[in-house]
């Protein structure tokens, strides 16, 4: 079954350049347009894989105890990755890379924003098992 | 899965058939109309890629927790 996947991905992803080559002498907004269709096409193929391992890592968590806390908030970061980079790169494939740039700052700095609680709690266990 | 491979050939046919009718109404010597089949073509598409974005972002929130 993953074979097949892949086979239509790759299909698709090569039936969307040649389309891309054909439509861009022409007009570039159209091939643009396809460009971004065929992303977010794969991408939803993807997530349903996606959901597949991250249920499988819920109920690896729960069995071993771990607070649904701290699972959540790595659910969200790997979210936040996931995001930016879909659109960094689609914006990169533009040809504005300026703002492709901007797009990774946020999520690297949205990213760092959601661990902190983690951070902090790691910092003080250290910091209770350090000798004063 | 609501949405199709067609509509990636969709697009495309879109943006051949708006190239033609560009060409077509230039040698009229219509610019403006010309001008006005781009934009509104453009707009039938972008509704089309917006539709799917949108679903996109729907099931990335409803995987990866993004409910709070």
């Amino acid at each position: 079954m993953t074979a097949i996947d892949i086979l239509q991905i790759v299909g698709l992803g090569l039936i969307a350049t040649f389309l891309v080559i054909v439509v861009k002498e022409q007009k570039p907004v159209f091939a643009f347009t396809i460009t971004v269709f065929t992303g977010a096409l794969i991408f939803l193929y993807l997530i349903g894989e996606i959901q597949h391992i991250i249920q499988m890592l819920e109920s690896l968590a729960s069995k071993a105890n771990v607070e649904i806390v701290y699972i959540e908030t790595v659910l969200k970061i790997i979210g936040i990755a996931y995001i930016a980079e879909f659109g960094a790169q689609i914006v990169r494939d533009a040809g504005q890379g300026a703002i492709a740039s901007k797009i990774e700052l946020a999520g690297k700095l949205l990213i760092l924003a959601m661990a902190i609680p983690i951070l902090t709690l790691i910092i003080e266990t250290v910091l209770k098992l350090l000798p004063s | 899965m609501n949405h199709d491979v067609n509509t990636i050939f969709q697009i495309a046919g879109i943006g051949i058939i708006v190239a033609m009718l560009h060409t077509i109404l230039k040698q009229m010597g219509k610019e403006e109309y010309a001008h006005w089949v781009t934009l509104i073509g453009f707009i039938v598409v972008l509704y089309m890629v917006i539709t799917i974005i949108d679903d996109l972002f729907q099931k990335i929130r409803g995987v990866f927790l993004f409910q709070g």
